[in-house]
């Protein structure tokens, strides 16, 4: 299930590119900042989207706990913002604290004023995390089901623990940053935005490239193997512990990065991103956009999102009833995605369906494979 | 003693709305490897069947009995869930067996439609549409076998689904007529108000114990007893075991796994339905009420394990009293005098969010040792 399936002219490719770059440096003067700012989230919701993919698409397992990792990079994120905008600030510590009569800040805090650390929070606090939940988890096999419903466990139990933590991280209200510094200039700011706009389509792209190279050659094969045979994998010799781990926490740290992109531009991080919800959305933009496929995670995401936005301005109530519609028929329609159907045996067989193209008369998959290995 | 008993009723309180939750869950878990996302929203039709019910019995005709209608809720709520259940069963989760996960998926979008049904559309008309729906899965059922063998048994069938429409149509309007509070679509919660018998509190061994709480053990206690005796006694129940140990195998035997998935299924439901009576008792009802309890009702399949009643008793009672013990603190006050660190760490998860996050911990380095549950199933095999 790779872009292989379909050969692309190499001019293609490139114009492609081409016009994909062009539209990246465009965007910001086409677009109006509120458009470009909604583009700039859903661009970095798809990175998310591309973890999602990597762990359910190629390995089999369905986390319904992204949300931790996603508001936990948000959170990093955050807090540095915060902190190095507080000199102003009773104690030179965050406004919010004074509300809770909190003179001392909380030991976790101090590092945060580092930017060299909080760069490298931003993706190692979600992965390690990630790492030590799925570690604890593969190591007793517990897979399928099981897993997915202690992943989401596990993100009402952060939920749980931020949303009440107020004189840590101010609980439910979350942690603003569109009014904080960072290069002397205000992070909500016009200019800023657009900034962020461009750092989070590069990371897009570069995190893609990354999830390319992670599926490819033998890790890649491994996890495939993971997902459609796990006994298999083990009784060949591989522990399969160590690479379910190793996915769980790569997803986890693109969880992050895109969670600190997406609270740099939304102006907040709060528990909501650790809701249930949100958790399960992720999965359909991959599940809508064709598992499997890199390009369709990414795609899924930026247009389901665009997709919500519209819909939920014309009419609000509709859309969890489409939302809901589309999770019951990607499942049972389209279990593929749409990407994947298109890669697929889906043009033709509707094409057949109609007529307008010859149906193959015998041992269909033999005479497909014949025809590409020509 | 007074203290202990005090919790440990708030404990068997707190484990029995749980159980009759998570019953439906574990044993269509136990059967078909299935989770249903949408058990809480089931929960939640049952607990709007409650109000719908009330709401009704305060009609003049219906005034003199007034008093029962949480009875009489507890089996609407049971036949609710029940066939909307059946419904799910025969159109979405039966496409998808063998792939628990897209069902996972597929669930929650029911879940979302649920919530939103409920919120968008006028109680009085979701009323009307349950009935028929009732009333056309089991009309054609009660066919004479003549009917049904013969050639035009599918326009017996479209017909009765007709006369299910009309009178759910009917239904809608006579009751969104006559009650003027069920006749306006609303996102806001409701309150169900327990009868008079049930207000106040029971005094036993000198402790008050609320009179709702004793009522939900008691509900608890009798869906556990039902469906022990279902399962162990009638010839279904014997069905439903037998296909929970082996399908293939009980395929072969001549037992018909599609009726007993549906049955399966439908009684899961219904059970989520009494559940959901027992959640309108303790607080207000609106679309998200479901959300509160589905994550607990989880975790008590996790740690009961899988196809054993036994082992989902046990999980919620301990769940049920470790989260009083630690979201009260309760610990305190049976050791006043301990070392002020521990006593920090204890005060500091005294609030009910926290000993959620506590019981979770728990339950993690309880799988450490017994990755399987309290009971696991037993047998050799490479895949569960």
């Amino acid at each position: 299930m790779s872009l292989s399936k379909i050969k692309f002219d190499k001019k293609i490719i490139l114009t492609f590119w081409i016009i994909l770059i062009a539209l990246i440096i465009a965007a910001p003067t086409l677009l109006p900042v509120f458009r470009l700012n909604l583009l700039g989230r859903y661009l970095s919701l798809s990175i998310v989207a591309l973890g999602v993919d990597l762990i359910w698409g190629y390995t089999g397992l369905l986390s319904l706990g992204q949300g931790i990792f996603f508001a936990l990079g948000g959170y990093c994120a955050a807090m540095y913002l915060q902190i190095t905008s507080s000199s102003e600030f009773p104690n030179n510590i965050p406004e919010f604290f004074a509300l809770y009569g909190v003179e001392k800040l909380p030991f976790f805090w101090e590092p945060f004023r580092s930017p060299v650390f909080t760069f490298f929070a931003i993706w190692t606090i979600p992965a390690l995390v990630a790492g030590l939940i799925g570690f604890l988890v593969f190591r007793n096999r517990i897979k399928g089901v099981y897993f997915s419903i202690l992943t989401q466990a596990s993100l009402l139990v952060f939920f749980n623990f931020f949303n009440g933590q107020q004189k840590l991280i101010n609980g439910t209200n979350g942690l603003k940053t569109d009014v904080t510094q960072l290069f002397g200039q205000m992070v909500g700011s016009e200019s800023m935005q657009r900034m962020f706009f461009w750092v989070t389509a590069i990371l897009v792209i570069a995190s893609w490239f990354f999830a390319k190279w992670v599926v490819k050659g033998r890790f890649g094969n491994i996890l495939i193997g993971i997902r459609d045979d796990e006994p298999r994998v083990r009784f060949t010799g591989y522990n399969p512990v160590i690479f379910k781990t190793i996915i769980f926490s790569i997803a986890g740290a693109l969880a992050g990065i895109s969670g600190a992109l997406y609270t740099v531009q939304s102006g907040i991080v709060s528990p909501q991103f650790m809701t249930v919800p949100f958790s399960i959305e992720m999965v359909i933009w991959v599940a809508v956009g064709g598992r499997g496929t890199l390009l369709g995670a990414i795609l899924g995401a930026v247009f389901i999102n665009y997709a919500k936005s519209l819909v939920s301005e014309a009419l609000p109530a509709s859309w969890m009833f489409i939302q809901g519609g589309l999770f019951i028929l990607v499942v049972t329609a389209l279990p593929e995605g749409v990407l994947g159907w298109i890669q697929g045996d889906g043009p033709r067989n509707l094409l057949q369906r109609f007529g307008l193209k010859r149906k193959i008369e015998t041992y269909p998959s033999l005479e497909i494979n014949n025809k590409e290995k020509k | 003693m007074e203290l202990l008993l005090d919790s440990l009723f708030n404990g068997i309180a707190i484990g029995s709305v749980l159980l009759v939750a998570a019953l439906g869950l574990a044993i269509v878990f136990g059967l078909m490897g299935v989770i249903n996302l949408a058990h809480g929203e089931l929960m939640m039709l049952g607990a709007y069947t409650t109000y719908v019910t009330q709401l009704i019995f305060k009609l003049p005709i219906l005034k003199p009995f007034y008093n029962s209608y949480i009875i009489v809720s507890i089996f609407l709520a049971f036949i609710v869930s029940g066939v909307v259940g059946i419904l799910l069963e025969k159109t979405i989760i039966r496409k998808l067996y063998g792939s628990p996960l897209e069902t996972l998926l597929a669930t929650w979008g029911v879940s979302l439609i649920l919530q939103q049904f409920v919120r968008s559309v006028p109680l009085a008309y979701g009323t009307g549409l349950i009935i028929s729906l009732i009333i056309g899965l089991f009309l054609p059922t009660t066919f004479s076998s003549k009917i049904k063998e013969s050639i035009n048994f599918k326009y017996f069938k479209f017909s009765s689904w007709i006369f299910a429409a009309l009178t759910g149509v009917l239904t809608g309007s006579v009751i969104s007529s006559s009650v003027s509070k069920l006749s306006r679509a609303s996102a806001r919660n409701v309150d169900v108000t327990a009868p008079s018998w049930m207000r106040g509190q029971v005094e036993i061994i000198g402790t008050a114990f609320p009179k709702t709480r004793l009522m939900i053990i008691v509900i608890t206690l009798i869906s556990v007893i039902a469906i022990t005796l279902f399962l162990n006694q009638s010839a279904w129940g014997m069905r439903i075991r037998a296909v929970t140990q082996n399908r293939q195998m009980s395929d072969c035997l001549g037992i018909s796994t599609e009726k007993v998935d549906i049955i399966t299924f439908g009684i899961g439901s219904g059970l989520a339905g009494v559940a959901g009576v027992a959640v309108s008792l303790l607080g207000s009802v609106g679309p998200n009420v479901g959300g509160n309890y589905i994550v607990g009702c989880f975790m008590v399949v996790v740690l009961g394990g899988v196809g054993n009643l036994l082992g989902t008793v046990l999980a919620s009672f301990g769940i049920g009293i470790m989260t009083d013990l630690i979201g009260a603190g309760r610990f305190l006050s049976i050791w006043p005098d301990m070392p002020l660190p521990l006593s920090n760490t204890i005060n500091f998860f005294a609030t009910t969010s926290m000993a959620r996050v506590m019981i979770f911990a728990l339950i993690v380095i309880f799988l450490q040792f017994k990755p399987t549950g309290l009971f696991p199933q037993k047998g050799r095999m490479v895949e569960n």
